[in-house]
């Protein structure tokens, strides 16, 4: 399993690479460059301004620079933002983006599991298709019509929550309430209905059926044999749950005025700050290929009918 | 049980002391604002928004600062100042004060801030302002003279000599833009790029840096060593970084910012019937940008049809509804500057000369496409333009936007028919507005070439101030709009700002939208 595990690890290097190189070359096709404005700088000034940041070399020798950095650990300057340096940024937003990701997973797992396998033990009855109507709307509602519609009701009308900030403001931690609901509830919806049809399908099988003759009770067959069979789809769904919920919270972190990695994000973009949006580009592709990574090892612990060997 | 129950009632008063003193504004107050942006950087030099503007304004003064009301020169690091009989020097005469930590500015530290400023080596983005104004700016930038070409001279200790391009009546204002700042070199050479980071910040203006947390929030606090400290009155401010106008329109609402600059558009309607929505002419002018070098729009009688065919009241009144004044020139009425008359509408007329141009009707007219950058205040102006030159004249365009970014690289290629523009004076002055339009100019993007407006031109920025200076900027602007109408000037803006004037005073309207929050106070 070892054997797997370094080989796998050793797999996720060349795909970094990938990403890391498209990414630099794709940014640069899209028109207009960082230092545009309503008021055109002078040529003089934009020269100088390349020059301090390299942007006057070849597109080929400025990546070779960035690859270099970018071994030494350093993802050099923001373009927009000159007072800090790219990682001084992310080390700063990051952790934020994390904290909302994490406990909005954790929210839409406990209420996914919860109502998933109520709505199967209770199939086809109003408590099933009240939870499962919910899911829906959860799906497919997105989430910059949930978060407004959040902050109308309970900030502006009701005025029990604080409409936006972060809990280390005026707002502490009520400020992490509707992020956190807004966040979840897709995550909610997609864990309930995969892990009710997963219940289903465990509770149909043969060996649910020998513990049912062995006469064991339906809170140890549901403890002991459904809920761990029926998790492995939810557990492979939780990777890349878990990067969609941190690189996702965007309009989330934009909403709520979230200081989070996701606006630099955005905004790096508008910019055309090229070293802050391979900065994100970086982070976002090291938790993808991670959470993948993680997933994959876990799901063999779950089912041993996966085989670790290649 | 009666000891255990006076140890609670003493922890618990203790408790609540500590935190009603945590909680303590003090006497001013704290003032929250929505700054509407992350600030580039806090370093003057390296500026060039507004939400850094408004930043740079409470850390630092300038050798002039604003004038609340007026948004004109008052003093700030120089207490006073002289003119030279031709006006092209200006002797200033330093207060004696310090920065933040105590170490004192004097007129060699200012000569030593706009070395650094105009260096090419630090590249500063708006190193062009002051190169339109300091004798050797240009010069030295271009990295073709050293710092001794810049016109600026320390007398002695206190007393600084600034030698101007020219007698720009307009100078003085200038000194209290940012790209005249006078930042701490002791503290630049100290902590490098970290000396904007609150813990090393050292600064001369009202206020000091406390905290900076990217994308959260940025606070100040009054400023013990500053030369008019008794002048401050709030205890801090808070400067939120919120792009999303409807979030921040909410937490006004909600009573959890004080001044927001600005309504979202669809909002307007709304706030317009508060009593603290406060809505003011604005130095910045709404236009669309004819290609003067494409046809058909290299014939002036196309451009003079098609602005001649819009009805301007309607669209300030059921299009962008917020008070916005009609324009026909480009130049918004300032002080001594009435500003031309232009062309006025005449649908008839437009007519006549589109026939003129060999389009009766609109017939034979090519397909061209009005460009603008993705907004929905844009777009809903360019749908009502879309169906005035429909209506009025028979000929249809398209509409095409484009991202920020990818349309101004659009509009400067040339690769437009009609592109939508705005602008906001720098500063006080028409020529502001009319240098745009030079031919070769940076900002020319309608490729406008006139030579004669170009020696009208030049000939104002060697004038004196005065009528007969505005005079020959009138001329100009007549060939501009009247004559050759190079452009298509649709509104003067507005600026909308919310603000409880009962509750805060000391924020007055003015033409720049510039509001000095030293003058802030609790009422």
């Amino acid at each position: 399993m070892g054997r797997y595990i370094f080989k796998r690890f050793l797999g996720l290097i060349p795909t970094l690479f990938i990403i890391i190189t498209l990414s630099f070359f794709i940014i640069r096709f899209a028109p207009g460059g960082p230092f545009d404005s309503e008021k055109k700088l002078p040529k003089q000034i934009l020269e100088n301004i390349e020059k301090k940041y390299h942007l006057d070399e070849p597109l080929v020798m400025q990546y070779l620079r960035y690859m270099g950095n970018l071994l030494k650990g350093d993802l050099g300057p923001s373009l927009r933002y000159q007072d800090h340096d790219v990682s001084f940024y992310i080390v700063q937003t990051l952790p934020v983006s994390l904290l909302l990701g994490v406990i909005s997973l954790f929210v839409a797992l406990i209420l996914g599991l919860f109502t998933g396998a109520l709505s199967a033990l209770k199939r086809n009855t109003w408590v099933d298709y009240t939870f499962m109507s919910i899911a829906v709307l959860g799906i497919s509602i997105p989430l910059f019509v949930t978060g407004p519609i959040l902050m109308l009701i309970f900030a502006l009308v009701l005025k029990w929550l604080p409409t936006s900030g972060w809990i280390n403001g005026r707002g502490g931690w009520a400020t992490l309430i509707m992020p956190v609901l807004t966040l979840s509830f897709p995550y909610y919806a997609n864990i309930a209905r995969l892990f009710r049809a997963s219940v289903l399908e465990v509770l149909q099988s043969d060996y649910i059926r020998t513990a049912r003759a062995k006469g064991l009770s339906v809170r140890a067959i549901m403890l002991r044999h459904v809920f761990k069979g029926a998790s492995i789809p939810v557990v492979s769904y939780l990777g890349p749950a878990f990067a969609g919920i941190v690189t996702g919270s965007v309009v989330v972190e934009q909403i709520f005025r979230i200081p989070g990695l996701g606006r630099y994000f955005v905004q790096s973009a508008f910019n055309r700050d090229y070293p802050l949006i391979m900065g994100t580009v970086v982070v976002y592709s090291v938790i993808l290929v991670v959470m993948n990574f993680i997933v994959d090892i876990f799901y063999g612990i779950l089912d041993p009918r996966v085989s670790y060997k290649d | 049980m009666k000891k255990i129950l006076l140890s609670l009632f003493i922890v618990l008063s203790l408790f609540s002391l500590i935190v009603s003193c945590g909680q303590s504004q003090g006497k001013g107050g704290e003032f929250i604002l929505n700054n509407g942006a992350e600030p580039e950087s806090l370093d003057p030099h390296l500026i060039s928004g507004v939400p850094e503007h408004r930043i740079y304004m409470a850390l630092f003064e300038g050798l002039v600062a604003y004038d609340p009301k007026t948004a004109t020169a008052v003093p700030g690091l120089a207490e006073s100042w002289e003119f030279s009989d031709d006006n092209t020097v200006i002797t200033f005469k330093l207060r004696q004060t310090t920065w933040s930590d105590g170490v004192p500015i004097t007129a060699e530290t200012v000569k030593k801030s706009w070395e650094r400023m105009l260096s090419p080596e630090l590249a500063a983005p708006y190193a062009w302002f002051p190169a339109m104004f300091l004798k050797g700016a240009a010069e030295y930038n271009a990295g073709d003279a050293g710092p001794d070409a810049l016109g600026v001279e320390v007398v002695d200790k206190y007393t600084l000599k600034v030698e101007l391009v020219g007698p720009l009546p307009y100078a003085l204002d200038a000194f209290a833009h940012y790209s005249f700042a006078v930042v701490p070199l002791h503290a630049i050479e100290k902590y490098g790029k970290e000396w904007t980071s609150p813990d090393n910040f050292v600064g001369n203006g009202p206020f000091v840096l406390e905290t900076w947390e990217p994308q959260n929030k940025i606070t100040v606090v009054p400023n013990p060593k500053y030369w008019d400290k008794d002048a401050v009155k709030l205890s801090r401010v808070v400067y939120l970084p919120i792009e999303d106008n409807n979030t921040s329109y909410n937490m006004y609402l909600n009573g959890e910012i004080d001044w927001q600059t600005t309504v979202p558009t669809d909002r307007i309607k709304e706030a317009k019937l508060r009593d603290d929505y406060i809505k003011n002419p604005q130095l910045a002018t709404y236009y669309y940008i004819f290609n003067n070098t494409k046809k058909p729009f290299d014939d002036p009688r196309v451009r003079k049809a098609l602005s001649m065919a819009v009805n301007r009241q309607e669209l300030v009144e059921r299009v962008t509804q917020a008070g916005q004044i009609t324009a026909y020139g480009i130049v918004p009425p300032m002080t001594g500057y009435k500003g031309v008359k232009g062309l006025g509408e005449d649908v008839e007329k437009a007519k006549a000369l589109l026939a003129e141009a060999g389009y009766p009707n609109g017939e034979g007219f090519p397909e061209v496409e009005i460009l603008y950058n993705t907004s929905e205040g844009h777009q809903k102006i360019a749908e009502f333009i879309q169906q005035q030159w429909k209506v009025n004249l028979g000929i249809n365009v398209k509409l095409t936007n484009q991202e920020w970014k990818t349309y101004l690289t659009t509009r400067r290629e040339g690769q437009f028919y009609i592109a939508r523009a705005g602008w906001v004076g720098d500063y006080q002055d028409p020529n502001t507005f009319l240098d745009m339009f030079v031919t070769g100019g940076d900002m020319n993007d309608a490729f406008y070439s006139n030579p004669q407006y170009d020696e009208l031109i030049h000939k104002a920025a060697r004038m004196a101030p005065g009528p007969d200076r505005f005079a020959t900027l009138m001329q100009a602007e007549e060939l501009l709009i009247t004559q050759d109408h190079a452009i298509m000037p649709l509104y003067f803006y507005v600026t909308i700002n919310m603000i409880d004037t009962n509750k805060w005073g000391g924020w007055y309207p003015n033409v720049m939208d510039i509001h000095p929050l030293k003058n802030i106070y609790k009422k």
